[in-house]
């Protein structure tokens, strides 16, 4: 019976009813919308910042980060892979790579790369660039002259597949070791900057050209469930010496990446905090006014012997039903906007250049979270229901003589 | 057994600079199963000693005992329950919550008195068709006359047994003969049910209903007499 009185009376004044409502349907379904593009575009994010050569953890000569030159390379890495055969768990995939500056020039151009020298057959398992090959062919374990090269950097040198390109970089020697390739494959990336500044060779290529010997730069880790990545980030870092190697994960390994993601999350919380003042505000004046208007029918209610408390529920009750149908609505909109979105997912390349800067995709899937939102909802439910207790403890302190008095 | 008992109540109400001396010591003694009016013109008191013995409002002075509760030495919520249990009212107008039909608002006080749900149904039903109003269960208040209204809200006051039902002017916004045809519904549950009625009225065709006419002047009992029958 309360609930069936609270039901007829938000429907006293349909018209407020709505508009509080909507608040509450908008401001859930902004949580959820908003919420699931942002997690797409950080998620996304992420995966493009592992993907492109990254890993989860990566292990590398301990100066290597500091100063990413030939000399401060893995010399033995039979010794580290055994380590890792030790302590990655099942399911774990992982491969060396050389990787140094290096010029690349051709008749037209010339323009500073980086240069990185990968195991095809092992590489294919860990990074996108295999994947992304658009014409030619990846590296073969074979090619002593093939190269991959991205489309925007053969764009920038006028050349194409078939064509030569040069490496120049210093060797083990200090010389300036140089030697032609023929382009294989060229690649595209999510981003351009990617395709501008790597080249593949392979790692025997380059351990040749650089004079490496079994020399490689690092060595990049993909597990099967990135939920370890902390954990096995610390295992290494005891396995290995550290007076020998620096063991990182991406979060690390991406500073940026990483605080854009802190940066979003904060920029959710806000967007949450602003929509629920927003709201909060509308429902406590919308009850406010409701329970002002009611005064003389609480005051009855206090004659008749009903009880402060019973007053508070039945205005308490009042505002559950709001909620509720705002965060029904809510919801099903929310999902429904991110479900009626093409699957080829939001595309934004007409703004990318300006964000390729964040390592951000030209194309955005919204990723619904549940986390998310049994957040948006909670938040809305149990802060409405608190900001509700305001208009309800007022409406409970009329006291029936005042109440009956007031026309 | 007196189910009332004042003795000698004073109450000054302060309205801005002015103070009011709405009663000025009233000594009252209500027999259980009484029909007692209290008369007077506008401004008397009459609302104030009524609200003063249903406990809404506090004397300042003077002692009321109510079916053997002392009013004065009771909390807020003792106050509440003591209305809850032992006295039902009637008031001039807007005594019923609109959104809820006829047979709800009389339910209602039950729900709060904790009388289950089955119960409480059918004796909402009984004392609606009691009052007159067997077909008019399902009305909301706005779908009934004044004086139906008023007959719902007579209804609710007695359905859970009170020891005394306080009507302050019933009648006073109905027309004399529907406020005739409330007076004589009140009179037959008082016989009926054994309800004690007091009721407030200036009008003096209500008065002749009344077995006893209490009549206050300038919150000051003026007359008081017992009426033959
Ligand atoms: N809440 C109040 N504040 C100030 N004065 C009041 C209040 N209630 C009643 N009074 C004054 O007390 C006197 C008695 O009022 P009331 O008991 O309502 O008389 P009646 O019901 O007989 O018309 C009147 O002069 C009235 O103006
Ligand atoms: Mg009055």
């Amino acid at each position: 019976m309360n609930f069936r009185l609270g039901w007829r009376n938000i429907w006293r004044n349909p018209r407020r009813t709505l508009v509080i409502m909507s608040a509450v349907i908008i401001g859930i379904w902004s949580m959820i919308f908003l919420g699931a593009l942002m997690r797409g575009i950080t998620d996304q994010m992420v995966r493009n910042g592992i993907a492109t050569l990254t890993g989860h953890i990566q292990v590398h000569h301990k100066d290597y980060r500091n100063d990413p030159v030939i000399e401060n390379s893995i010399t033995e890495p039979e010794a580290v892979e055994a380590t890792l055969n030790d302590i990655l768990p099942p399911g774990s995939r992982w491969t060396p790579r050389v990787r140094v500056n290096a010029i690349a020039s051709n008749a037209r151009h010339s323009s500073g790369i980086t240069l990185v020298g990968v195991e095809p057959r092992r590489e294919d398992k860990i990074s996108f660039v295999a994947q992304a090959i658009t014409q030619g062919r990846f590296l073969k374990p074979v090619d002593k002259n093939g190269i991959v090269v991205g489309k925007a950097l053969a764009d920038k040198f006028e050349t194409k597949l078939g064509r030569k390109l040069v490496l120049m970089s210093q060797d083990t020697k200090r010389e300036i070791a140089s030697r032609a390739f023929r382009i294989v494959g060229i690649f595209r990336a999510e981003m351009e900057a990617t395709e501008k500044q790597f080249v593949f060779i392979t790692m025997s290529a380059a351990q040749q050209m650089l004079e490496l010997k079994k020399g490689i730069s690092e060595i990049s880790i993909i597990l099967s469930d990135y939920q370890e990545v902390d954990q096995v980030t610390v295992a290494l870092r005891t396995a290995l010496s550290a007076t020998d190697y620096e063991v990182q994960s991406w979060q690390e390994l991406l500073p940026m990446v990483t605080a854009i993601l802190k940066m979003y999350d904060g920029f959710i919380f806000l967007w949450f905090l602003v929509v629920f003042i927003a709201m909060g505000f509308g429902l406590v004046n919308t009850t406010l006014m409701a329970v002002f208007e009611r005064i003389r029918e609480f005051g009855l209610l206090k004659a008749l012997g009903m009880k402060p408390w019973w007053i508070i529920k039945g205005v308490l009750i009042e505002s559950f039903f709001l909620l509720i149908l705002g965060m029904a609505i809510g919801n099903s909109l929310g999902f429904l906007s991110i479900f009626v979105l093409p699957s080829t997912g939001i595309d934004l390349s007409s703004l990318a250049e300006g964000m390729e800067f964040a390592g951000m995709s030209r194309v955005i899937f919204p990723i619904i979270e549940s986390k998310d939102v049994i957040t948006a909802n909670l938040v809305v439910f149990v802060l409405g229901l608190l900001v509700s207790v305001y208009p309800a403890v007022k409406a409970a302190r009329f006291t029936p003589v005042e109440a009956m008095a007031h026309t | 057994m007196n189910i009332v008992e004042c003795i000698d109540i004073k109450k000054t109400y302060e309205q801005g600079q002015v103070e009011v001396q709405a009663l000025r010591g009233i000594s009252l003694s209500i027999k259980k199963g009484g029909f007692v009016a209290v008369a007077g013109p506008s401004g008397s008191g009459k609302t104030t000693v009524l609200n003063i013995i249903g406990g809404l409002d506090s004397a300042d002075s003077g002692r009321v005992m109510v079916d053997g509760n002392v009013l004065d030495e009771m909390n807020r919520s003792q106050l509440a329950n003591l209305r809850l249990h032992n006295i039902g009212f009637v008031f001039q107008a807007y005594n019923l919550i609109p959104v809820l039909s006829a047979l709800e608002n009389v339910e209602y006080v039950m729900l709060l008195q904790g009388v289950p749900v089955a119960d409480r149904r059918q004796r909402a039903r009984t004392i609606l068709d009691d009052v007159g109003l067997e077909d008019k269960y399902d009305r909301r208040p706005a779908e009934l006359s004044g004086g139906q209204q008023q007959r719902v809200a007579v209804a609710r006051a007695i359905v859970s047994n009170p020891s005394i039902v306080l009507a302050d002017e019933p009648t006073a916004n109905l027309d004399s003969k529907t406020g005739q045809d409330l007076l004589e519904l009140m009179q037959e549950m008082n016989e009926k049910k054994k309800v004690t009625f007091i009721f407030s009225t200036h009008d003096h065709m209500v008065m002749d209903y009344a077995r006893r006419l209490v009549k206050i002047r300038d919150g000051r009992v003026v007359d008081d007499q017992i009426k033959a029958r």
